[in-house]
């Protein structure tokens, strides 16, 4: 893969997505095996620095670097020098000197990834940015359905939620349009995006928009529920959680609707009960745990790409 | 066009005499498993299977592993070297393992090989079984069941075509400038 960083979806081809789930199935046959472990990166360090909460990516790539023979360092910032008012270039910068040679990064600011990929020699991976990206979630999204269902193009995928602060349903967009999925987005009107509203123009995918659940799920492939998050309330955004639930929750008869075998997919963590019926987050339909666990898979692919760029000196 | 110098019935004449010199070698086939080195030694590997089935009526478990993820020389390749499934279906602990590849040079490949091996589990041997013995050894590696052995010049290429890969069977020794 010929490229320094993974920043988000938007500027890879369907071929270098192709690489990586190709890839991603070696690395999950890897985490089969007795010993978990290969030496591609053995020698080099992974620094991952987090300046939001996390509980699934940090421990993932954390396991996936260590999979891959690396050192791994990390950070979250709230007990960092940040809180003494380090800047984050300075803070690049110090663990540049330290001999950080790939940086996964998550921040509260879109685009904060891209400034690290500036000031950074080495690789940057971006772990989330605000509401803008998360390209990581999307490729083990696809990486699931894939797997699951074979192949990407053609399947209906509906993304179902909090769509406009969302940095999940952006990179899945560029993502399943990119492998030839169509993808629906469905929920509020004040929680979905200008653009998504007035459908695609230009360089951005094409997306459906329904207001209605019942038709956006019909016949859908992949149904994505995404958390909502109680603060949405206090903002104005929804009159009420409970007339979200009523509106918009996947309920058992709601997932009917969409094809027989769809599936039920979240990236965590989720609110059982708002935007999801407990139920469905662990029917048999749900694949919301092997998301988690393929999740490793992927970012092991994408660490071993990476580090093979321009004489990465593994 | 590069010079042939194992027909399709050499390859199959030197893939028997290997099979009994592994049965002769082990006394049988009990604990062997084969692991065949992706990517043409795994079909070189399914071939000796049938072969040591035939002579014996037993089945021999086959693995297939590919060492992508092992080697050496990862940050010298501009193209990255796209990683393959490796499926060992059997524990390896206590096994006679017998490595198979196509072609043995350096060697390196098969120091990639040992360490992937000794992740699944500890064999109580392996041994090492190629087509061709091309020479220059870079580390210290020898094979205990060769096809047949080629002198080369380190700017010659062998290749070695199968029928499940490229075809048909031959091993064609090409220099530098001429085209395969």
């Amino acid at each position: 893969m010929n490229r320094k960083d993974v920043l988000d979806l938007d500027d890879f081809t369907p071929d270098e997505i192709s690489l990586v789930l190709e890839t991603a199935d070696a690395m999950k046959e890897v985490l089969s095996r007795p010993i978990r472990k290969v030496p591609p990166l053995r020698g080099k360090t992974v620094v991952i620095l987090f300046y939001e909460a996390s509980t699934r990516t940090r421990v993932s790539f954390e396991l996936a670097a260590k999979n891959l023979s690396a050192d791994v360092v990390n950070i979250s910032a709230s007990t960092s020098s940040v809180t003494k008012g380090e800047s984050l270039v300075d803070t690049i910068r110090t663990l540049q000197a330290l001999g950080a040679d790939i940086m996964v990064i998550r921040h509260s600011q879109s685009g904060a990834p891209y400034l690290v990929a500036q000031h950074l020699a080495g690789s940057v991976i971006n772990a989330g940015d605000g509401w803008h990206a998360h390209p990581t979630q999307a490729l083990l999204d696809m990486y699931t359905v894939r797997e699951k269902l074979g192949s990407i193009s053609g399947l209906k995928v509906t993304i179902v939620g909090d769509i406009l602060h969302s940095r999940v349903a952006r990179s899945n967009i560029w993502g399943f349009t990119k492998m030839g999925a169509r993808v629906t987005l469905c929920g509020p009107p004040t929680l979905l995006p200008v653009m998504g509203r007035n459908g695609g123009s230009g360089e951005i995918p094409e997306v459906d928009v329904e207001y209605d659940i019942r038709k956006a799920l019909a016949d859908a492939d992949v149904v994505m529920g995404l958390r909502i998050q109680k603060e949405r309330q206090e903002g104005g955004l929804l009159p009420s959680l409970r007339e979200y639930v009523q509106l918009f929750q996947l309920t058992a008869d709601r997932i009917a609707l969409a094809k027989p075998g769809a599936l039920v997919m979240h990236p965590g963590p989720m609110n059982e009960g708002i935007e999801i019926a407990p139920d469905v987050a662990y029917c048999t339909q749900s694949v919301i745990e092997e998301q988690v666990a393929n999740g490793v898979a992927v970012r092991m692919a994408l660490l071993y790409l990476l580090a093979g760029h321009r004489g990465g000196r593994v | 066009m590069g010079k042939q110098i194992l027909t399709e019935v050499d390859v199959r004449r030197a893939l028997v005499r290997v099979a009994h010199e592994i049965i002769e070698r082990n006394h049988g086939v009990q604990d062997v498993v084969l692991v065949g080195l992706r990517t043409r030694g795994v079909p070189l590997a399914r071939r000796l299977a049938h072969l040591l089935a035939d002579l014996e009526t037993t089945t021999v478990p086959l693995g297939e592993l590919d060492i992508t993820l092992y080697r050496d020389d990862l940050d010298v390749h501009s193209l990255q070297p796209v990683v393959r499934l490796t499926d060992i279906p059997v524990s390896l602990t206590g096994k006679k393992v017998i490595l198979v590849d196509d072609v043995l040079y350096t060697g390196r490949s098969v120091r990639a090989a040992l360490d992937a091996l000794m992740d699944f589990g500890r064999p109580q041997s392996i041994q090492l079984a190629v087509l061709i013995d091309r020479g220059h050894r870079e580390l210290p590696i020898r094979p205990d069941f060769v096809g047949k052995n080629v002198p080369t010049s380190r700017d010659e290429d062998v290749r070695v075509h199968l029928t499940e890969i490229d075809g048909c069977d031959e091993v064609v020794i090409t220099k530098p400038d001429e085209e395969v």
